[in-house]
């Protein structure tokens, strides 16, 4: 299909479901898994005006008269991708369509992602047609601070159609992926100590210019910089630092600044993790871990299919991410990542509350989505099977009551 | 049966042979054979590095003195065959020219890469070794047994003429497309390989016009292997992906008659009554999304499925590093996923693969007589939870995931590491297209 073409199925799709949304629809499932309980055998969801008014077996759950039936052997909640680039690194992987990352600077954390993603990039409609309906995207690793991320649904022909929260984490990365381009030059940083001075001097400045911005006469504060405002906010704990980081020592270097500044981190990544689990445990960080089918080398030449199995053993907070891909793939899809992550060692209902409710409470969207509960957005996959089989299929997608279809093959 | 009584012989007159030496029966087992269906309670039978029989319990005569192996819930699968990988860290041409015939990408390939292991860990116990990126034609393949060995001799394979087996690299498209003496342009592309072809054609003339040895042309490294391209004893694995380049391929293959599988392949299911027509097999790659570069923005996973009801011949690669040896199966499980056959999917990996590297009678499905290169699975090799337990090459095993180290190769973790980038690292920018 030529993009155009796709762009008018959208179109028509956008158009038929407009008033679609409004009315009542009733999903039926032979297994409803709510992940916020145990799954439930012939349930029912029903969904009104975008969010879930009913969960529970067909037997016991009135149905609105009029509503809408969709039907699945399987039904789960809408995934959650923890982390990615789709929307910002686009599927033709040319320069035009290439905004995840700015070289020009190693810390840049002004730049948002609400400010380059393109909610119609056939990546979008790829991911949400394997049951994806949330994701984090944002800004690559390969620069020291890279930029805000955003939270978005999968659906929309416009940024502000999609996103739910517009600058969610502020993207940063450690270890040998931060080094400038153009060390070689003398550009920093150019080594592991000095990305992690710089950023410390970064946050430090911060530090001060949030003091003196909160001076009571406007008179004596400071002219207001976007990025200072930006660091500002990780200091204040409003905005987590996301740090793409992949070796144990760097993931090491990550725990002490944030001891050092109080903030919030998350770990995003993390191929050598499971050397450091006690660490990692003890600072009560979150951890994303790279997608399951990581090709090993570099600075995850480590990396193992069963690290979120070791981080679920260490009890240390999880969910399941898509990543960057810098060529083909240009995305990975979360649901089969979340499935190498369920046949190594995590388990089927683990995996999915990874992919899901656990993605959620880590980008704090919990209360909206993540599970299938009354009052949460109607946001839903269905499937013929058991989702993380490679044979099964998406057949249909909801987001907040509006209907998208699963794979086409 | 008659060479299982053979053995059974054997083994009766050679009582104080080695284990090695010993008859090995894999007993209970689903045997998924790819030529003769599937066998739900089956026998194995190997024997100094050959399949012996392959039938249902009862009927396959287990030789006295076999090692048993107890096949209770496990499938049994032959060796899987990768038409097309980079693992080994190896480059044949160089920046130099498009065109290099002559040049061997085995004299390039590190047998200690831990790539190995891991597809010996994905059950993948043949590959055919590709140069890498780039050009026209990047130089000779190697088709390698994956077997335990510290040299590239100990990995490869010979005809009965002792010649080492391999094809002949080449791309169209973008892939090849950089400053000269590379091409700017497809139809430079052709050109470019039709005068390499041409220039074979008037080298073999040479040769044939005289028996004088003193008269006979110099030896050309390069045309000599062109010549055996021509001759049909090479066979080309041409890396293509929009619908129009393989149509290039299948004009040049028309011109100069010379034996060709089609690689990657991302639009041939637009043009698959085309490569049916042609009776040219296709050899797939399978990844999660579409794009990624311009060429493959239209690659689905419906590929498989469309070429298959097309009838053209299909199997799959892993293009290791762009796709994880390990997870090779995978490859044939997201085919059937959007609509190929199961059968069509495993003989992908298994007998057309080998068919496409024309070893079709010595690998790819279990059959007596056929080399004993097998796989042990504790579920369908199909299904995402399945393992690769064992791997075994020429009868002899060199994956056990009950081995610490050997399930270190599968799942990864801290020494599972190739320190090395993968085969896209270091050519430059052009590469990548």
């Amino acid at each position: 299909m030529s993009g155009r073409a796709l762009g008018a199925a959208f179109m028509a799709l956008w158009v038929l479901s407009a008033p679609a949304r409004a009315a009542t629809l009733v999903v039926h499932a032979e297994t409803l898994h709510t992940v916020a309980g145990q799954p439930i055998s012939d349930g029912v969801v029903v969904v009104q005006d975008g969010k879930i008014v009913a969960v529970g077996p067909a037997s016991r759950t009135p149905i609105p008269a009029g509503a809408e039936r969709l039907e699945a052997r399987v039904v789960v909640p809408g995934l959650v991708d923890a982390h990615t680039v789709v929307g910002l690194s686009g599927i033709l992987n040319q320069p035009q369509d290439q905004d995840q990352l700015e070289r020009s600077e190693p810390i840049q954390p002004e730049l948002r992602a609400i400010d380059a993603y393109n909610a119609r990039d056939e990546l979008v409609a790829w991911i949400r047609s394997f049951g994806v309906t949330t994701i984090h995207a944002g800004h690559a690793p390969g620069a020291l601070v890279s930029g805000q991320t955003l939270i978005a649904k999968t659906r929309g022909n416009t940024v502000e159609q999609a996103v739910i929260v517009p600058q969610a984490m502020v993207a940063t990365t450690f270890g040998d992926a931060a080094m400038n381009a153009d060390r070689e030059k003398g550009k920093p940083p150019g080594t592991r100590s000095k990305a992690v001075a710089m950023l410390r001097q970064e946050l430090v400045r911060a530090q001060e210019y949030a003091a003196k911005r909160a001076n009571g006469d406007p008179a004596k504060r400071p002219e207001r910089s976007l990025r200072l405002d930006a660091l500002a906010g990780v200091l204040a704990g409003d905005l987590p630092l996301l740090v793409t980081v992949e070796q144990h020592q760097d993931i090491l270097s990550v725990l002490r600044v944030a001891r050092e500044f109080e903030i919030h981190v998350v770990l995003d990544g993390a191929a050598e993790a499971h050397l450091v689990l006690d660490e990692i445990r003890a600072a009560g960080v979150a951890v994303l871990p790279h997608p399951p089918m990581q090709r090993a080398y570099g600075e995850m030449e480590n990396a193992t299919m069963e690290l979120a199995a070791r981080l679920d053993a260490a009890k240390i907070p999880f969910a399941f991410q898509s990543g960057f891909e810098a060529y083909v793939p240009k995305t990975r899809v979360l649901l089969f990542e979340a499935a190498i992550g369920a046949a190594n060692g995590l388990g089927p209902e683990r995996a999915l509350a990874a992919a899901t409710l656990d993605a959620a409470r880590i980008l704090g969207i919990d209360k909206r989505v993540g599970s299938i509960e009354v009052g949460k957005d109607g946001d839903l996959a269905l499937y013929d099977g058991d989702p993380f089989e490679y044979t099964t299929h998406c057949i249909g997608v909801v987001i907040e009551g509006e209907r998208f279809p699963g794979e086409a093959h | 049966m008659k060479r299982v009584a053979a053995a059974a012989l054997l083994a009766l007159a050679l009582p104080t042979a080695s284990a090695q030496d010993a008859p090995q029966a894999f007993v209970g087992a689903r045997l998924i054979t790819i030529t003769h269906g599937e066998i739900a309670d089956g026998v194995l039978v190997v024997h100094r590095g050959k399949i012996v029989a392959a039938g249902p319990s009862g009927d396959v005569e287990i030789p006295r003195g076999a090692i048993r192996h107890d096949g209770t819930g496990r499938v049994i699968l032959p060796g899987l065959v990768d038409t097309h990988s980079h693992i080994g860290g190896g480059w044949a041409a160089d920046g130099s020219a498009p065109i290099q015939p002559g040049v061997r990408v085995l004299d390039s390939i590190d047998v200690r890469d831990a790539g190995f292991q891991r597809a010996q860990a994905g059950g993948i116990t043949m590959i055919n070794v590709m140069p890498g990126s780039g050009h026209l034609l990047s130089g000779q393949t190697v088709y390698l047994k994956n077997r335990d060995a510290n040299t590239i001799e100990g990995l490869v394979i010979r005809g009965p003429d002792g010649r080492i087996l391999g094809g002949m690299k080449m791309a169209n498209g973008t892939n090849s497309r950089r400053d000269p003496p590379f091409p700017g342009t497809r139809g430079k592309s052709a050109a470019l390989v039709r005068e390499a072809f041409v220039a074979a054609l008037a080298y073999r003339e040479k040769l044939a016009r005289t028996s004088d040895a003193d008269k006979k042309p110099d030896r050309d490294l390069g045309l000599e292997a062109l010549l055996e391209v021509l001759d049909g004893t090479r066979i080309v694995h041409f890396h293509t992906h929009r619908h129009d380049d393989i149509l290039t391929v299948l004009r040049l293959q028309k011109e100069f008659g010379f034996r060709v599988v089609l690689h990657h392949v991302s639009e041939g299911w637009k043009v698959a009554d085309e490569i049916a027509a042609a009776e040219v097999g296709s050899s797939i790659i399978v990844v999660d999304s579409p794009g990624g570069k311009l060429e493959a923005r239209d690659l689905l996973l419906k590929t498989g499925a469309v070429m298959e009801r097309a009838g053209a011949r299909v199997a799959f690669h892993t293009d290791d590093w762009i796709t994880d040896s390990r997870l090779f199966l995978r490859s044939a499980a997201l085919a059937v996923r959007a609509g190929m056959s199961r059968e069509g999917a495993l003989r992908g990996l298994t007998l057309a693969p080998a068919e496409m590297i024309d070893l079709g009678d010595r690998l790819g499905s279990l059959d007596a007589g056929k080399d004993a290169d097998f796989i042990v699975l504790d579920g369908d090799p199909l299904s995402v939870y399945a393992k690769v337990l064992e791997t075994w090459v020429d009868g002899a095993k060199v994956f056990d995931r009950a081995q610490p180290q050997d399930r270190l190769w599968a799942v990864g973790g801290y020494g599972a590491g190739d320190p090395r980038a993968g085969h896209l690292c270091c050519f430059g920018a052009g590469s990548w297209e």
